[in-house]
């Protein structure tokens, strides 16, 4: 079942990244390998514009179902941009056991 | 050479005369010594607990775990105009009046009184007790008597602040010159929030220390320019533009040269299609600033990008030239350990290209909190160790010194005086 905007069908396998929130979408790139990491962000960044442009037609705040999962999904872009553009690891480096967890964020 | 112009005293740190010798941290790895700070600085100066926004209409409240000071609180609206604070202690056998679920955690949301998990007893949104349960069962007992213990409570700009102390200085005095110069800047405007909290195994005078000073930045943070960028920052390292300092506060004032780049190589690429990266979002939205408030940017210089602002103790704003702030709060939880909160504020965005900048701001600012964070922890580990005691300071870690001397002022003044500790208060009106 889609998921995402049809407009937006090629990045339907990568849907699990649309999650609501900031901790989520880290702890899923904590527990994702670079590959699959990589993967998300040679198919995702291409279309970040295009994304933009699409959910601009939308207040922010009044988002379809699909538009608010296609933001979610490129909010996750965001979180994975820094393993694979910087760190060439999931993780911080040198970070520990250091955790830094979202505690108020805005609803969408 | 310096880039940029420095006091005729030839540094910042002799032109407000704070010593340039090396520094100890003994102040930083001893328990006795923070015991001291609980009672001679978190008892006795105005601590941001909140701001305005998050107390809507009457009856909205929040509750605030003050571990160094030895109390929580609750912050309750009455009216439009009226703020109360109380220490969040029932008057009849000492139950923590608000909390849910679990004592030691925040808690927060509207209400019409407040009614003791306990015993029933009630209190109203001024703190006087309106019903005890069984009351005839009492001796003589006036419910006029058993108000709630007051906090004081004032607002500077919309920030809350609270002082467990009966006789300091007001708030807007306290906040000096610096906090005058910030007055009608639009904190108001800026009402979409991204709050990130972290336990920290560092003192919490060693998380200020961090960022307080961008000696760090060129080098810690190497990784977050393109490589031939980071080269290039680390060869030039940092200079502030201005510093000011006023009583127990201090700004430093910075360049901004990220925000726009100057070229789109310097940046990673998912920041050149998102327009936004650790400078925040590129593109200023519109939150009626006209001229900048006279603290900010001091040097009006024309290269200014952020102003970073320690209010004495654990209070701390930076406001960027794109119209965005964020705000450091450190909350000592023992000599080696503190909670810290990160919070960005940005004017609401309009629609998901804004959002999405901001996201990357904010995401941002969690990848290089998470490299400080636990870089304190190994500062923490070592200064404990004691094989080294003195550490040489530059001028561009001025604020620090301020820190750490304003800090030691108040213990000192506190032994000195030997004031009752303010916190023991327990009259209600």
């Amino acid at each position: 079942m889609a998921t995402l905007p049809a407009k937006f069908a090629d990045l339907e396998e990568f849907a699990r990244w649309a999650v609501p929130t900031e901790r989520a979408r880290y702890a899923l790139r904590l527990s994702s390998s670079m590959d699959e990491l990589q993967a998300f962000y040679d198919a995702a960044l291409p279309r970040l514009e295009d994304a933009m442009s699409y959910l601009e037609q939308y207040d922010v705040d009044e988002l379809p179902e699909d538009g608010q999962r296609l933001l979610w999904l490129f909010c996750a872009l965001v979180t994975v941009s820094f393993p694979v553009e910087v760190w060439r690891q999931p993780k911080v480096p040198d970070s520990g056991s250091t955790a830094l967890d979202a505690i108020v964020e805005p609803a969408v | 050479m310096p880039h940029f112009t420095k006091p005729s005293e030839g540094s910042w740190t002799e032109h407000y005369g704070l010593g340039t010798g090396p520094i100890s941290y003994e102040d930083s790895i001893s328990p006795e010594h923070y015991e001291l700070e609980r009672d001679a600085i978190f008892g006795r100066t105005w601590l941001n607990v909140g701001r305005v926004e998050q107390l809507p209409k009457k009856g909205s409240y929040f509750t605030r775990e003050l571990d160094a000071a030895r109390t929580s609180i609750v912050v309750v609206r009455e009216s439009d105009d009226q703020l109360h604070a109380f220490h969040n202690i029932c008057r009849h056998r000492g139950n923590k009046l608000v909390w849910n679920d679990f004592p030691w955690e925040e808690t927060n949301g509207v209400c019409r009184q407040f009614t003791c998990k306990y015993h029933g007893w009630r209190y109203n949104l001024a703190g006087e007790c309106t019903f005890v349960q069984q009351e005839d069962e009492f001796f003589d007992l006036d419910k006029g008597d058993y108000g709630l213990a007051p906090v004081r409570v004032d607002v500077w700009e919309g920030f809350i602040f609270v002082n467990l102390d009966p006789a300091a200085p007001p708030l807007q005095e306290y906040m000096g010159e610096l906090g005058a110069g910030l007055a009608g800047y639009p904190f108001h405007q800026m009402t979409q929030v991204h709050r990130y909290r972290s336990e920290v195994k560092s003192n919490w005078k060693l998380y200020i220390d961090a960022f307080t000073e961008f000696y760090h930045a060129p080098v810690l943070h190497a990784k977050q320019a393109v490589a031939e960028e980071s080269r290039k920052l680390q060869a030039v390292g940092y200079e502030a533009l201005a510093y000011n300092i006023d009583g127990p506060h201090g700004m430093v004032s910075s360049w901004g040269g990220m925000s726009p780049p100057k070229d789109l190589n310097m940046v990673k690429p998912i920041e050149r299609v998102l327009r936004s990266g650790l400078f925040g979002p590129w593109d200023a939205p519109d939150v009626g600033l006209g001229e900048l408030p006279p603290a900010l940017n001091p040097a009006r210089h024309p290269a200014w990008g952020m102003d970073t602002f320690l209010f004495f103790p654990n209070f701390m704003v930076l406001i960027w030239k794109t119209n965005w702030v964020l705000t450091y709060h450190y909350w000592p939880t023992s000599y080696n350990t503190h909670i810290f909160e990160g919070t960005c504020y940005f004017a609401p965005p309009k629609n998901a290209r804004e959002r999405l900048a901001q996201e990357m701001a904010v995401v941002t600012f969690k990848e290089y909190g998470l490299q400080d964070s636990n870089t304190l922890e190994a500062t923490q580990t070592m200064l404990e160790s004691r094989t080294v005691t003195e550490f040489p300071l530059n001028d561009q870690e001025i604020l620090l010194r301020l820190l750490h001397k304003t800090a030691q002022d108040y213990v000192d003044d506190y032994q000195g005086t030997k004031r009752e500790t303010p916190v023991r208060v327990t009259a209600a009106s």
